[in-house]
C-alpha cells in the first residue's frame, strides 16, 4: 500500500507539478470548449473556429491560477 | 509534415533535452569528482536502460491502443499542463518572484551531500550509483515524456510521407545529449554558463504551444473527427498560439514586476520526487 500510494505520488509530482490549480485550468478550460463545440456540433457548424475559443479560455484560465497564486496574503 | 512544423518538433525537443541534461549532467559530474567516476557511470548507463525500456513500452502502448484524436487530446493535455508548470515558473524567474535556476549552486550543493555522505567505499559506490542513477532516469523521464508526446502527436498530423516524426523527436534528443555531453567532457565543470533559464523560458512557451495546439485539436475525438478538429490556417496556427502565449507571458512578467505580491511564490524547483526540475 505504501509504494503504491509512492507510485501515485511519483506521477502526481511528475505531471500536476506543485500547483494543481493549473491542472484544474485546464481541464476547466477544455471541458467548456467541448461544450460549447457540442452546440455548435448539433447546430450543424463547423469547429474549427471554436478552437481559438479553446486557445483563449486556457491562457484566460492560466492567468486566473498565477493571479490567485500571487496576490498578497492578508 | 510541412518543414515549418519538422522543424519547430526538432527545435522543441532538442531544447527541452538540451536543459533537462544539463541538470543531469550536473548531478553525475558532481558524484564523478567527489566519490567514484565508475559507480557515477554505472548509475548512468542503469537509468539509461530503464528509460529505455519505459520507452519503448510506453511509446508502443501510446502508439498502438489509442486512436489519433484521442491520442492528440490524451497528451496535448498532459504537455500542456507540463508546459504551463515551466512557463509559470519561467514567468516568476523573469518577474523576480523567484530565484532563478543556478547550475553552480546546485553542484555545490550535491558536492556537499556527496561529502556528508562520508568517503568511498572500494568497488560500487552506493551513494554515487543511486544519486546518478535517480538525477539521470527522473531528468530523462522528462525527455521520454517530451520525445513521445512531440512525436506521437506530430505522427497523427503526418501526411505519411517523408521521415516518421517520431523519428524526428527522437533525432532532436539524440543531438541534444551528444552535445552536451561533448561540452561537459571539454568543460570538465557545470555547464552554468549555458543560459537555463532563457532556456526554460523557450521550453516552457513551445511546451504550451504544441500542448495547446494538440489538446484543443483532440476535442474532435468527442464529434466523430478522428484525426482531431482543424485550426483556422491548420499548421500555421502554431505560429500564431505562439506569438499571442509569448506576449502574454511578457505581460504578465511585466505586470508581476511592477505590483506588489509575495516576493516568494510557492514553487519547488525540485518536487516532492525530488529530481525533477522544470
Amino acid at each position: 500500500m505504501k509504494s503504491l500510494r509512492a507510485f501515485g505520488r511519483f506521477w502526481y509530482d511528475f505531471i500536476i507539478g506543485d500547483d494543481w490549480k493549473i491542472a484544474v485550468a485546464v481541464i476547466l478550460a477544455l471541458g467548456a470548449t467541448a461544450a460549447v463545440m457540442t452546440v455548435a456540433h448539433a447546430s450543424g457548424g463547423s469547429l474549427t473556429p471554436w478552437t481559438l475559443l479553446g486557445a483563449g479560455l486556457i491562457l484566460a484560465f492560466f492567468v486566473v491560477s498565477l493571479v490567485l497564486d500571487t496576490r498578497p496574503k492578508k | 509534415m510541412n518543414n515549418a512544423a519538422v522543424w519547430g518538433l526538432l527545435i522543441a525537443v532538442f531544447v527541452a533535452c538540451f536543459v533537462e541534461m544539463v541538470e543531469a549532467t550536473t548531478i553525475v559530474m558532481a558524484m564523478g569528482y567527489t566519490r567514484s567516476w565508475r559507480s557515477a557511470a554505472l548509475g548512468t548507463v542503469a537509468a539509461l536502460a530503464v528509460l529505455g525500456v519505459f520507452t519503448a513500452a510506453a511509446g508502443y502502448a501510446l502508439a498502438t491502443w489509442l486512436e489519433p484524436a484521442v491520442l492528440k487530446l490524451v497528451i496535448g493535455t498532459l504537455l500542456l499542463i507540463f508546459g504551463l508548470q515551466w512557463l509559470r515558473k519561467a514567468i516568476y524567474r523573469y518577474s523576480g518572484r523567484k530565484a532563478v535556476h543556478d547550475e553552480d549552486e546546485i553542484y555545490r550543493d550535491e558536492v556537499a551531500a556527496a561529502k556528508a555522505a562520508g568517503s568511498a567505499k572500494p568497488g560500487v559506490d552506493l551513494f554515487a550509483f543511486t544519486v546518478s542513477f535517480k538525477g539521470v532516469f527522473l531528468e530523462g523521464l522528462e525527455v521520454v515524456f517530451i520525445v513521445l508526446t512531440f512525436g506521437l502527436s506530430a505522427r497523427t498530423d503526418s501526411d505519411g510521407t517523408g521521415l516518421d516524426p517520431l523519428w524526428y523527436a527522437t533525432i532532436g534528443a539524440v543531438a541534444a545529449v551528444i552535445i552536451v555531453l561533448a561540452l561537459a567532457f571539454v568543460a570538465r565543470k557545470p555547464l552554468s554558463m549555458i543560459p537555463e533559464n532563457t532556456l526554460k523560458y523557450g521550453v516552457g512557451l513551445l511546451l504550451v504551444t504544441f500542448g495547446l495546439f494538440w489538446s484543443v485539436g483532440g476535442l474532435g475525438a468527442f464529434f466523430g473527427e478522428p484525426d482531431g478538429i482543424q485550426w483556422p490556417g491548420n499548421d500555421l496556427a502554431i505560429v500564431g498560439v505562439l506569438a499571442i502565449t509569448f506576449a502574454l507571458s511578457r505581460v504578465l512578467i511585466g505586470v508581476f514586476r511592477s505590483t506588489p505580491g509575495p516576493e516568494s511564490v510557492p514553487t519547488a524547483d525540485r518536487t516532492a520526487s525530488e529530481g525533477v526540475t522544470r
